[in-house]
This record gives structure tokens, sequence and C-alpha cells, in this order.
């Protein structure tokens, strides 16, 4: 209690209300904004859904693609439509699938658990590997190790994804047959409890170094960068002075510096990881909602292909927050400047 | 005392050679002197003299391309240039340790204060967490912090540069070392800090026994704490000895000429100046800081010019003198319109500017000019020395032609080549620097100039060169100029009157010889009573 009140005094309290009320404003015009452009850009792209829905059913008459248009609410003013649309997004309806015909949050929800799965894996591998391998090439600057891992991060920031899978999937599951080319089950196994979450973890393991191994370079660059940076500092210098051993001040002094703008840039970059799925889901058959939007692109079917920018935006605006939050723990500065 | 006595500290023919391609061989050479326990030693020397050098090397905080290449550095006796790195790391923070010049970023700024003095005990040794914590407590009391049992959970950040520095020390002392090495500790604060953190060392060093090298480039603090005198040029020891003897009977020609251009109060003419037309003429000025703020809390809000008023006559030189966060710098920007004013009259050759638009204000803008702090940052690396001279006068409606042949007038008026003109400014060094700042806001003949700490960045004998180039402009174009600075002693040798700020406000103006004399306001006071050497005379040490 006695603390809570130093902290009311502090006006800490109001500041962090202060600060989490204009972030949720911001973001809520963010998602907003992004619903509307895309609704916007989709609508103005060429095809249209009843006529591509038409066309498979066999049926290429004027007067059935007018009838699914007006099924569909096609047939109403564009205005008229986002206006429907968004007064469903406030209540949670995201819109019916015209393709699978089901409603578009049912296919999203299930799908999504998979892609955070990956993405996540993927996003935890690539931070803590990029790191630790900044760090060493920092540390040993100018030795082999660092040539080493430089020579390396630049190859992979170089190579496309799809090539990599590919080429993982040729070498670790055709030829050696260590690791499985696609799905997230093996099918037909019907694993459960440990048995099931080995399994998976098992199909996970291409997927996520795959998706995990561009961004690994780009930490990697960026942490050596940072730390080198930090290490011309004159605290630095005042660590030295103290007596303390090397690799203690890299630990305790340099890399919690250095860290920050790492953490910042792998923040901004968790949306890219989300783009970055849809190649990866696709070449691996991952079920998640990268291989959803594609075939949603290839279909025109708009409320899932809105539905999915929907959350993919609501994903990264979230994730944002959320390391916006987590800074001003990690920064005692940061508060105290907003 | 006449006995000889084993130096804490013997010096011995040090060379540390620079990587080829500088403008010298050594960053010093051959350089020799003693540190005895119990008295203070100071290095004293300007920019590039090679006497921060001597210090790190002293500690073995080196930068990794440069390594001494002869000579003997003897702590107690034992050679620290051949020990093992880790026997090294035992010696630092134990026996010996270091403050530094910049308090602001010499702590790291995500460790507690209370973490970062405790981190030496733990590194050398200090196995007991409590033990460490009441140690830094007493620390903490020691160096004069106000409440420590709350300032030690407080990051760096919170702390003002003075409180910095003391905890700093505090982390220096924690293990009382035999030496302390302090790097212009004091140069980055202001001067009343600089007087408590002084007395600091002084009273420390006294209690502890301590052997501290001071390194300086300001003679007033010399004055105030040096029981002995390493003077350095260029990386050369050109004068030790007794504080006493080499204040006050300086031997070397470029101790004489340091000592020479040290500022200080002058007598002078007012009387000329204030017979000049009125041309500056403030009233009630005031300019308001917000910051912070939401929905939930409440901004900040911080009077930086708080009802000022004042006036200037052609030909006077008006010092405004106060410390950082009194709000000088923003009631020049004011002055100028280069930030917004919140209320009052700027009545500038009778009329007020402060109502007129952006576009109304700018054909008076050629008449009121500023001269920048940083002479790096303040000229544009991209632009030659003549684009920087010519490009106001053509702005504003002169031939380009007419704007050559007075740039390269200019450039002869503040003592540069004219053959400067195809020049970039970083092939100059920093008093050059200003002389093209200076020259820049002449090429418009002003009437009025603003000085913001225009010498603050400049080595001492530049910083005189440059003062004297002002006072002769002024004698010469009638130009008034306003004078911001931190610096008592150089405002008293050049202004005409003097207005001290305090907060936002001046607390107190009059001529030099009023306000250094008869000091009425209690921060006034302080003031003077602060500043370095207030009871040495350079002048009389090199008549």
């Amino acid at each position: 209690m006695p603390a809570l009140l130093t902290l009311c005094r502090q006006g800490k309290i109001l500041k962090t209300l202060d600060f989490l009320f204009q972030r949720f404003v911001k973001a809520i015009l963010v998602v907003l904004g992004v619903v509307i452009l895309n609704f916007v850009l989709i609508h103005m792209a060429p095809g249209d859904p009843a006529s591509v829905l038409a066309g498979e059913a066999g049926a290429g008459d004027a007067k059935f693609i007018a009838q699914l248009r007006a099924q569909f609410g096609l047939d109403q003013p564009l205005y008229w439509q986002l206006w429907t649309y968004l007064k469903g997004v406030l209540t949670g309806d995201l819109g019916y699938s015209y393709r699978n015909q089901v409603p578009v949050m049912t296919l999203i929800l299930d799908r999504l658990p998979a892609t955070l799965l990956l993405t996540g894996c993927a996003f935890v591998f690539s931070l803590v590997l990029g790191i630790l391998l900044g760090v060493i090439a920092a540390y040993r600057r100018g030795s082999i190790a660092d040539s080493v891992v430089m020579t390396s991060a630049l190859v992979f920031y170089a190579t496309p994804l799809f090539w990599i899978a590919l080429m993982s999937v040729l070498v670790f599951s055709l030829h050696l047959d260590w690791l499985p080319p696609f799905d997230m089950e093996s099918i037909g196994a019907n694993y459960t409890g440990w048995a099931r979450v080995a399994d998976i973890a098992h199909h996970l393991v291409l997927p996520t170094v795959t998706l995990g191994l561009f961004f690994t370079a780009v930490y990697t660059r960026l942490t050596r960068a940072s730390m080198l940076e930090v290490m011309a500092l004159d605290f630095v210098k005042t660590a030295r002075a103290k007596g303390v051993p090397k690799a203690q001040i890299i630990r305790r002094h340099v890399l919690r510096n250095a860290i920050l703008p790492v953490f910042t840039f792998a923040s901004m970059q968790a949306g890219q990881l989300v783009g970055g799925a849809v190649l990866t889901e696709t070449v691996f058959a991952w079920p998640g909602i990268g291989r959803l939007m594609f075939d949603a692109l290839l279909q025109r079917d708009y409320p899932v292909l809105l539905g999915v920018f929907l959350v993919t935006a609501a994903v990264v605006v979230l994730v944002n927050l959320i390391t916006d939050l987590l800074y001003r723990f990690v920064d005692p500065r940061i508060e105290a400047a907003s | 005392m006449n006995a000889p006595r084993t130096p804490l500290l013997r010096v011995e023919n040090l060379s540390i050679p620079l990587p080829t391609g500088l403008d010298r061989e050594f960053a010093v050479e051959n350089i020799s002197y003693d540190l005895h326990a119990g008295e203070i030693l100071c290095i004293v020397g300007e920019s590039g003299s090679g006497k921060s050098m001597t210090a790190n090397a002293i500690m073995g905080l080196l930068p990794d391309y440069l390594n001494p290449s002869g000579g003997k550095i003897l702590f107690r006796g034992k050679d620290l240039l051949t020990m093992r790195e880790s026997d090294l790391e035992q010696e630092r923070g134990r026996s010996m340790a270091m403050v530094f010049q910049e308090p602001l970023s010499a702590l790291n700024p995500l460790m507690k204060v209370r973490d970062q003095i405790a981190e030496v005990m733990e590194v050398h040794g200090e196995r007991n967490a409590e033990t460490r914590d009441r140690r830094v407590l007493d620390l903490l009391e020691y160096v004069g912090l106000p409440d420590p049992a709350n300032l030690r959970d407080a990051y760096p950040f919170r702390l003002s540069g003075g409180q910095r520095q003391r905890v700093m020390i505090a982390m220096a002392l924690a293990l009382e070392p035999a030496l302390l090495i302090a790097d212009e500790p004091t140069t980055a604060l202001d001067v009343t800090t600089q007087a408590q953190i002084l007395d600091l060392i002084r009273r420390i060093q006294k209690a502890k026994g301590m052997g501290v090298m001071f390194v300086t480039h300001d003679f007033g603090v010399v004055a105030d704490i040096a029981d002995r005198v390493v003077v350095m040029e260029r990386g050369i020891v050109v004068e030790q000895g007794l504080a006493e003897d080499v204040l006050n009977r300086p031997k070397h020609p470029y101790t004489r000429r340091l000592i020479a251009a040290v500022p200080h109060r002058e007598a002078h003419d007012a009387k000329a100046a204030a017979e000049g037309d009125l041309i500056l003429d403030v009233r009630n000025l005031r300019k308001t800081y917000r910051s912070g703020g939401g929905f939930f809390s409440r901004p900040r809000v911080v009077n930086a010019v708080n009802d000022i008023s004042f006036t200037l006559r052609r030909g006077e030189t008006l010092g405004v003198v106060g410390e950082s966060g009194s709000g000088k710098s923003t009631l020049g920007r004011c002055l100028l319109k280069l930030t917004e004013v919140d209320g009052g009259q700027v009545l500038f050759r009778g009329s007020d500017v402060v109502p007129l638009s952006a576009g109304a204000f700018r054909p008076l803008r050629r008449h009121m000019q500023m001269v920048f702090q940083d002479p790096f940052a303040s000229l544009n690396p991209r632009q030659t020395v003549g684009r920087i001279l010519t490009d106001g006068p053509v702005a504003n409606g002169v031939s380009y032609a007419d704007a050559e042949i007075k740039a390269r007038e200019l450039l002869a008026l503040v003592g540069l080549e004219t053959s400067a003109f195809d020049r970039y400014p970083q092939e100059f060094s920093g008093g050059q620097r200003q002389r093209v700042g200076i020259a820049r806001a002449l090429a418009l003949d002003p009437e009025l100039l603003v000085a913001d700490e225009s010498v603050s960045a400049l080595d001492v004998s530049v910083q005189a060169q440059v003062l004297e180039l002002l006072q002769d402009l002024q004698r010469k174009l009638n130009i008034a100029i306003i004078f911001i600075t931190h610096d008592l002693r150089i405002a008293a040798q050049i202004c005409d009157r003097i207005a001290v700020m305090y907060r936002g406000e001046i607390v107190e103006s009059g001529p030099p010889e009023q306000v250094f004399d008869a000091p009425q306001h209690a921060y006034t006071q302080r003031l003077i009573a602060a500043i370095p050497g207030l009871h040495w005379n350079p002048r009389l040490a090199v008549l």
C-alpha cells in the first residue's frame, strides 16, 4: 500500500494511464485506417468474386451473376458496403466467406493458432540466436569468429526466403529424411498429449528456421553494431576504471544498453514476420492464415482477405503496444520523457 | 618535508606515440613527474596537450591503438605498464580510482545508483550484499547527497550534473584508493556546483590523505586547489613546480601566455557606450515552456523568461550571466524571434517586433544576428566558407559579386586569410571556425549581435583572441552586443553592464564594478563567491 501511495504521489500511475489511453486510441485509429484502406484497395482491383464463383459453377450468364451480386450485397454502392462491413466488425462479425460457406471469423480463428505458433517460434528463434551471434561478433571484433558470423549473416540476409525453404526441404527431408517436409502434424497418426506436442515440434523445425534465418541475420548485424556503439560510451570506461572484468562489462553494462534498439526493431519486424509467413506456409503447406490469405487472394474471396488483413494489422499494432509498454520497464528514462 | 620520499606515483620519461598521419608524432613525449600521497597535483594544459592521455595511461584505459613506447609509470614502486591486465584490474577501483569529465555520460543509464557503487566493492571481493548496501549509504551521505536512502534507488537521469558527479566521486572513494585521478571533473558543471565539488575533493583528500591528480584547463581551478602544478603543451611538460610559484612567477613563455589569457575583470570606460542611441528596449518579456500532460495528468510549466526588461545602446555590451537552466539562452532566442514569445515587447529601434509575422520580420533579421556556441555544429560542413558568408547577403538582395568582395573583407577583418573563402569549415580549428561564425553574423551589417556562449567551447588562449576580436569589432562598427555566458570572469572582462539571470528572472543588473563589488542579491553573491581563483590575480603574475 505505501508503495502504491508513493507511485500515486509521483504521478506515475496517471502518467501510465495517460500513455495507455493515448496509445489505445491511436491503435484503434490505425486498425480502422487499415480496414478502410484495404476495403477500398480491394474493390479497386480488377476481378469480381461473383464472376469467379459463377465461372466455377459453370454458369456464366448475366442473370445468375446479378443474382449472386445481390445475394452478397455487391450491387450496393461502395460506401454502403463499407458501412455495413464496419458495423459488422464492431460486433465481431467479419462477414461470410462466399467460397467456403463459413463465417470468416470461424475460418480465421481456426487458422490463427498455427500461424501464431510458427511466427512466435520464428521470432524467438531469430531474436535469441541473432542477439547471441551479434554479441559474440562484437566481443571478438576483428577475429575469425566475427568474420564467419558476419559473412553468414550477409548470406542469409541476401538469400530469398522461398529458396532457403525449398533447399532445406530438399536437404533435410528428401536426402537426409530427418524432418517432415510439410503440414503441421503427421497425417493419420492421431497423436494425443505429449506425443502430439513432439510431433508438432518436429514439424515446426524446418518452417521456423527457414522463416527465422533472415531475421536472425538482421538481428545479428544490428546487435553487433549497437554493441560496438555502446562499447565506445563513457560509462563503459567508468566500468573499466572500477576494475570490472571484461566479460562482466559486456554482460552488465554493454548488452543491456545495446539491446534496446534491437527490441525496437524486432517489434517493427513482427509485422513483416506475418507477411513472410505467407510464403513459408505455402511452401511447407502449413495450415495457417498465411495460406488462407493466399487461397483467398486467388479466389477473390473479399471477406476472408479483409478479415486476414484486419487480424494481421491488429496483431502488429498489439505487438507494438506491448513493446512500448515493455520499454517503460526496460528503460527507466522513457517514462520520464513521455 | 625535506627528506626524500618514495612518491605514490612516478611518471618517468613516458612517451605515447600517435598513429602515423596525425599532426605530431607523440601524444605525450618523454614526460616525467611525481605525485606524493596527501597532495593535489594539477596537470594543466589546453586541448591536445596530452593531459588526459596521461591520466588514461596511468589507469590503463588507453584505446587499443595507443601504446606507450617508452618510460615507466611507477605506482607504489610497481610499473603499471608491464603489469598483466588481470593484475591491473585488481588495482583499478581498489587502489586507484578515476572521476571523469562528463557526469551525464559516465554513469550507466540503466543501472540504479546503488548498484553502480556497489559493483566496485563486489568486483573487488566484498561478497556480503548487506555490507555493500550499508557502505553505499555511508558514501552517498559522505559526498553530501541529499536523502541518500531514497536517492540510491534512483537512475542517473533523475540526478543533476552535480549530483551525478558526487555519485562518481562516491564510487571512486568506495574502497578508499590511495590515488584519485580526476579528469576535468568540474568542466561540465555550473560554477556554483563546481565550487562545491572542488571543495568536496579537497576535503576528502585531506581526510583520507589521498594523492590526487587533477587534470584541468582552468587556471582559476588550479589556483583554488593545487599544491603542485605540471603545465603541458602539445605532449610535453613545459614547466612544473609548487602552485604558488607557477601561478605567480611563471617562467616558461607558454605558461605566461596561458595565464595572461585567463579572463579577469578589467577596468573599462562604460561612459562612451552609455551615450549611444537606444537600439533595443525590452519590456516585460515572457516565455513559458510546457511539457508532458495528457488526458489524466497536468503539464509541467517552466517560466524560462519571466517578466524581463532591459535596454541596450549602440556600441554597448550587455552581459547576460547565469547558470544552466536560468533562461539566458531562451532570452537570446526570444530577442531574435527564433522562438515564440508569450508576452511583453521587444522594441528594436523603437518599434515592437513581437507582433510581427515571420514575413514582416524577415527584413529586420539582417540587423540582428547571432553567434552560436558550438563552432563545429553551427557551420554547414557541406558549404564552403565563401558560401556561408555570401548566402545571407544574397538572400537579402545583394549581388553575388558584391557579397563576395564583402566576404573577403570580412575574413580579413576577423583575422583569417582571404583564401579561406574557398575552403570548408572542417579545414579550420575551433577558434578559426568561431571567427567564420562571427564573420557570417557580420556579413549582414547587423546593429545587434547576440553571442550565446560564443567562446565557451574554445581553449583559453583562443578564447582570449576571440574576445579581443569581438571588442575590436565593436569599437570599429559600433554595434550593440548581448553576450550570454556562464562565466562571470569573461563577462567582467568585456561587458559594460551585467545582468544576472536566475530561474528566468534578472535578479540583479548594473556595471561590473557594482555587481562584483557590492552584489545585492543572495544568488549573485553565491555566484561571485564561486568564481574559481577569485583571490588570484593572473594579471599581476605576468606583469
